[in-house]
């Protein structure tokens, strides 16, 4: 493991996850939490887990992205209730 | 309300740090996870199944029985989406519209007239926006070399990382780039609901089919060596073999039950306007 390009990583999947979690738009919440699978996809890499990380970048940054955008793009802005 | 769930987490999260101090090093052979059973799998498993990837070889063959049921999982939430998700109660529109494909010319038939199927004219929606030419032209040309990489992915899945999972997510994926580039119809029209449905359910029979006739041939179920009599190698190819049969089937049902997925979420369960 070269140490500083996992604690650059590691800061960029601690920003993503907050910034996910704090962004009001929720087709922005769905991009950064797909670039939050993407920096745990290299994370995985880097630990030697290819498997895993293989996974990680086809169905968490790349199919699971497109589930919640089109989810969000079946919500309304005001909720009917 | 809001500060208690931040205490709630921040406690939790604080736990868990100091939970995780426990924890062997990364990478310590004298941990109990490497002690136990990784050695036997690290020395034995090219001798036992002749697959070089350690990965693929634990997942379909040594913990074969845990990753079928995972299969089923991934079937399931197909199944969920699709019962959740569907309005089965065919509303009928006011009124249809055709387009014309090469002029574009858009005719409207009034409620209960129908058009004969012909390949000139095609359904559209009253909110129906034309796709854009390079988009629609850019993956016209990307989506075969990424089904192709799909199929090198579930098939070179013995040698390097990847395998049914990986695969079948990459062929859903660009069946979903199509339908997303083009619109859900024409997707759709390629690729009914009718065959996606008994695909997913295929893949999870050709897993559970390659297991029963390992039963049938008085062997343990998904024991692969027994399938050396019917395929006509010797019983340690036949593991290596019996691992691919298992693949393919986990890539169908993971292929089908991502477009079943994105049809039923994109379009709420209509199936008329996708993206």
């Amino acid at each position: 493991m070269i140490w500083p390009i996992d604690l650059a990583i590691l800061t960029l999947v601690v920003v993503a996850a907050i910034g996910a979690l704090m962004v009001k738009d929720l087709l922005g919440a769905s991009v950064l939490f797909g670039s939050y699978s993407f920096m745990m996809c290299l994370l995985w890499s880097i630990m030697g887990a290819v498997d895993v990380a293989f996974t990680e970048a086809s169905v968490g940054a790349g199919v699971s992205t497109v589930f919640f955008v089109a989810a969000v793009f079946r919500t309304t802005r005001r909720t009917r209730d | 309300m809001k500060i208690v769930g931040l205490i709630i987490v921040a406690v939790t999260g604080a736990f868990l740090i100091y939970a995780a101090a426990d924890f062997p090093a990364w990478s310590d052979p004298a941990s109990p996870a490497s002690t136990y059973l990784s050695p036997h799998f690290i020395e034995k498993s090219m001798e036992e199944t002749s697959v070089p990837n350690i990965v693929t070889a634990v997942l379909a063959d040594y913990r074969g029985f845990d990753t079928m049921f995972e299969t089923t999982v991934i079937f399931s939430a197909g199944v969920v989406c699709f019962f959740l998700l569907r309005i089965s109660r065919r509303e009928e529109p006011e009124s249809r519209y055709y387009r014309h494909v090469l002029t574009g010319v858009t005719i409207q038939l009034k409620e209960g007239y129908k058009m004969p199927p012909s390949d000139d004219f095609e359904q559209i929606d009253a909110a129906w926006t034309p796709p854009d030419l390079i988009v629609k032209t850019a993956c016209r040309i990307l989506i075969p070399f990424i089904q192709l990489f799909a199929l090198y992915v579930i098939a070179h899945g013995h040698h390097s990382p990847g395998g049914g999972f990986q695969g079948g997510v990459i062929l859903g994926a660009s069946v979903i780039l199509f339908a997303i580039s083009h619109d859900l119809r024409s997707a759709v029209r390629r690729m009914s609901e009718k065959l996606i449905a008994i695909l997913c359910a295929v893949g999870v029979l050709i897993y559970a089919g390659t297991g029963a006739l390992c039963l049938l041939l008085k062997q343990n179920f998904l024991d692969y060596s027994v399938l050396a009599g019917v395929l006509h190698v010797d019983p340690i190819t036949a593991r290596s073999h019996g691992i691919l049969m298992v693949e393919i089937g986990v890539g169908i049902a993971v292929l089908a039950t991502m477009i079943w997925i994105y049809n039923n979420v994109s379009s709420a369960g209509r199936y008329r306007q996708g993206l």
